[in-house]
């Protein structure tokens, strides 16, 4: 299966979705420059996306052993936290990142020790680290909203780097060199048979565990780059919202991309469309012009319309009223 | 007779797990069904309550034909099951366990007092007087498969089938359930009672059927039956019958690795074990003598308590799969689809699976070189598949296990364990496995071979363990391997264990 066939649901539903939005709004596909920057609704979906998109990154291998990550919002605000308090303390700018970056992964290192080491379902394992997170961010802010005021730093979330804002570029490059990593290496084949059939894969002599824990620091990564571009980004860490719910988009940006929940083949290209399609869903809403009250339903019911045609069944079915009409007699995609 | 069955047929993708299997149980009669893994005895008892729709003959309860379309069916007709493994809630009090779906009901609500009295009342007929307001999971695993038996005969109250009912018990616990059984023998119940544990076979059943590779071999009141007859039956060979194997005498093969003291308590008695090069040695064992606990305990699955494994430069590091593999030993575990392949993953990534894992993650086997091994592989050991980016899933049993040899063949090992290399295969896929054996150890790999048929060990193995209840008993060599020989082994009584 080469890549467009794979994605093809997915940039379809995309296409679909522009499409429609565009009925509302017609300019959303509008691209102007003003100084030196590109600005319009797209633009604004490729910036708005990027902690969804990063959080896709890691969220898709961690599906596909299997898995899953509940705890990533929490470790957004923890990452966000400890940016925050190194860059007020007077931390330079590298090393608060690094701080943060250190962070996210210690959290992914916890997450995937109790989930490969001790054993612990992974949605238990992380649903602690949920409930947790969340707690020592606050407990690092001391509850309050942590502002700071490095340029720097600020950039990272809302600067412009060759016409496209800053965390636009920091998904791309991080969706791209961690699909390079795991495609031009072995990492893909060793994860989706972890994934697929871990006792197997052992027997095999693949190291299941240590990959797995391996996926779950990357995912605490992955997240931590989420926290950094929107503390960045509202220029403070703000423990009780900063990544709020976002594990529950990420998870669906990967369903979206048509990965399936019991592990194996994995696409990340298809879970940053998923991404995208749900950023698109929610400014489409916005620039639509449907009262506020209305956001989360309509988002419900597009992201179930768009599951529904992408469902195996569904595509069986239409396979089968295509072949009974005689439409177009062509060959038969394979799924 | 009370439950009759002629000329039973399932058939399977690729296997005729049921070949015209013939059974009469009676009423009041305990009757031992009997077989190796892969023999039909699972087959039937699910064909029986209904789990699979059988493709060929007829059953009749009571004189009256039936067709169970689920477990639940079977039981409205009469027929019910208990397993090894308690099916019932552990966390649910004993009155709930038998009353379950059933309780009797005051103004639309579960009446909880009288559901307690007459699961009390219940159980006071099997002799058991315990609180039945407690968890099921509190009783010991005897008095569990006893409440299970009650609510299967409660429920149904005409056939119980008992599929390896005393697996997890003690010799005490064997006895209560056996008190049990023997009880509603005598109220007229047909029991059907599965359980390779020979001994309880004798000591309870009435009459015994032995199926072997889908077919009934033979029913026979157990009296006149010895120890000896029903194992050959089981394993399908009788004594005069000779195979000559290629066990040359005399030859000695340069000792490879050294197994010195591997063992663990409750699992295999310590052992010693030498393995020469390019030699075959073969273990053989009814099934449950230790056989795949040998084998995973040489290839760091299992911790072995003590003991060291060595070759000619040294100690060995035997602590997992991974660690064994670095010393060249390779596994093909029994149960393909749960430990050998990667269902949905297709042939070649299943064949380079292990070979990539050694190489690392960092060093990617490039796409050409992963192409000509799985075409190699695939030509070499004749896997029928249209292409090798199938999904290994769906490939037959045999082609999935020459699959999984191809994965570890590619790895060059130096010693290949094989647990039931040929189960569950076609004949002819058979054949190609035992040559494939004998070109490798003419290569100088060494092979361990474990399986049931006694003929198969006899024609390629060189020398053979015999196991029996998690121990070591024989080692026969060279001429010594005949099948009279290994079926003389495997019967030996063992006063030493009772």
């Amino acid at each position: 299966m080469t890549l467009l066939t794979r994605i093809a649901p997915q940039l379809i539903a995309l296409a679909a979705l522009i499409a429609l939005v565009s009925l509302f709004f017609p300019g959303f596909l509008a691209v102007d420059v003003s100084g030196g920057r590109l600005v319009g609704p797209v633009i604004d979906v490729l910036k708005r996306g990027a902690p969804v998109a990063l959080l896709a990154v890691g969220m898709t291998l961690v599906i596909a052993t299997r898995g899953i990550d509940l705890s990533v919002g929490a470790i957004m605000a923890i990452c966000g936290a400890a940016a925050a308090l190194s860059i007020s303390s007077g931390l330079g700018l590298v090393p608060a990142l690094l701080v943060a970056l250190a962070a996210g992964a210690v959290a992914g290192l916890w997450n995937g020790v109790l989930v490969a080491v001790v054993g612990i379902q992974p949605f238990v394992a992380t649903l602690i680290l949920m409930t947790m997170g969340r707690g020592v961010a606050q407990l690092i802010t001391e509850g309050r909203i942590l502002t700071f005021s490095d340029p720097g730093f600020a950039w990272l979330g809302s600067g412009v780097l060759l016409g496209l804002p800053v965390p636009t570029w920091i998904w791309i490059l991080t969706a791209a060199a961690v699909g390079l990593a795991v495609r031009r290496t072995a990492l893909g084949l060793l994860i989706e048979s972890v994934g697929v059939n871990r006792r197997a894969s052992a027997l095999a002599g693949v190291n299941a565990t240590l990959l797995l824990i391996a996926v779950y620091v990357l995912s605490g990564l992955c997240a931590a780059l989420a926290g950094i571009v929107e503390t960045a980004d509202i220029r403070g860490a703000d423990a009780n919202n900063a990544g709020l719910w976002l594990e529950l988009d990420a998870i669906l940006a990967v369903v979206i991309g048509g990965n399936s929940l019991m592990g194996g083949r994995f696409s990340i290209v298809a879970s940053i469309l998923g991404a995208l399609i749900i950023q698109t869903i929610g400014t489409g809403i916005l620039l639509a012009g449907f009262p506020s009250e209305y956001n989360l339903v309509i988002k419900a019911a597009l992201v179930l319309i768009i599951l529904v045609l992408q469902s195996p069944r569904i595509a069986a079915e239409w396979n089968l009223w295509r072949e009974s009409h005689r439409v177009q007699p062509r060959e038969r995609r394979r799924t | 007779m009370l439950l009759s069955i002629r000329s039973l047929t399932k058939v399977f993708p690729g296997t005729l797990a049921l070949d015209g299997v013939d059974l009469d149980i009676a009423a009041g009669e305990i009757h031992a069904l009997l077989g190796e893994n892969g023999a039909g005895k699972s087959t039937l008892i699910k064909c029986l309550t209904g789990a699979y729709q059988r493709d060929g003959g007829a059953i009749t309860l009571d004189g009256a034909p039936i067709d169970p379309k689920s477990t639940g069916q079977a039981q409205e007709l009469g027929i019910g099951t208990v397993y090894q493994e308690v099916n019932l809630l552990p966390n649910l009090p004993v009155a709930q366990n038998l009353m379950f779906g059933r309780e009797p009901r005051r103004f639309g609500l579960i009446d909880s007092r009288r559901t307690r009295a007459e699961a009390e009342a219940m159980l006071r007929q099997y002799g058991l007087g315990i609180d039945v307001g407690r968890d099921l999971g509190t009783y010991s695993v005897a008095i569990q498969q006893i409440v299970a038996i009650a609510r299967a005969v409660s429920l149904s109250g005409k056939v119980l089938i008992l599929d390896e009912p005393t697996a997890s018990l003690d010799r005490r616990e064997v006895e209560m359930v056996f008190d049990v059984v023997r009880d509603l023998r005598d109220r007229g119940l047909g029991i059907i009672f599965v359980s390779h544990f020979l001994d309880q076979v004798f000591e309870l059943t009435d009459r015994v059927t032995i199926l072997r590779n889908g077919r009934k071999i033979v029913t026979e009141r157990t009296a006149n039956l010895d120890r000896m007859s029903l194992i050959e039956h089981m394993l399908g060979r009788a004594l005069e019958h000779e195979v000559t194997g290629t066990a040359t005498d005399g030859e000695i093969k340069a000792p490879m690795l050294q197994f010195d003291g591997i063992g663990r308590a409750g699992v295999i008695q310590p052992f010693d074990l030498t393995v020469g090069q390019g030699e075959v040695v073969g273990l053989a064992g009814l099934l449950g003598s230790g056989r795949t606990e040998t084998a995973e305990m040489l290839f760091g699955l299992r911790q072995s308590q003590d003991g060291q494994a060595r070759d000619a430069d040294g100690p060995l590091d035997l602590r997992n799969p991974r660690a064994a593999i670095g010393a060249g030993f390779g596994f093909a575990p029994e149960d393909r689809k749960t430990d050998g392949i990667v269902a949905s993953l297709s042939i070649r990534e299943n064949i380079i699976l292990g070979l990539q894992a050694r190489r690392g993650w960092s060093r990617p086997i490039p796409r050409a070189e992963q192409n000509r091994l799985a075409d190699d592989y695939i030509r070499k050991l004749d896997i029928r598949t249209s292409d090798r980016e199938k999904p290994i899933g769906e490939l037959s049993g045999g082609n999935q296990q020459k699959a999984v040899l191809a994965r570890w063949l590619a790895m060059n090992p130096r010693f290949l364990i094989l647990d039931e290399p040929t189960r569950g295969i076609d004949v002819g896929a058979h054949a190609e496995i035992l040559r494939l054996i004998e070109d490798l150890t003419a290569q100088g790999m060494s092979v361990l071979i474990i399986s049931s048929e006694i003929d198969e060990l006899v024609a390629v193995a060189d020398r053979v363990i015999v196991l029996r209840d998690r121990r070591h008993v024989a080692e026969l060599t060279g001429a010594e391997v005949t099948g009279d020989r290994i079926m003389r082994a495997i019967a030996a009584d063992d006063e030493a264990a009772a």
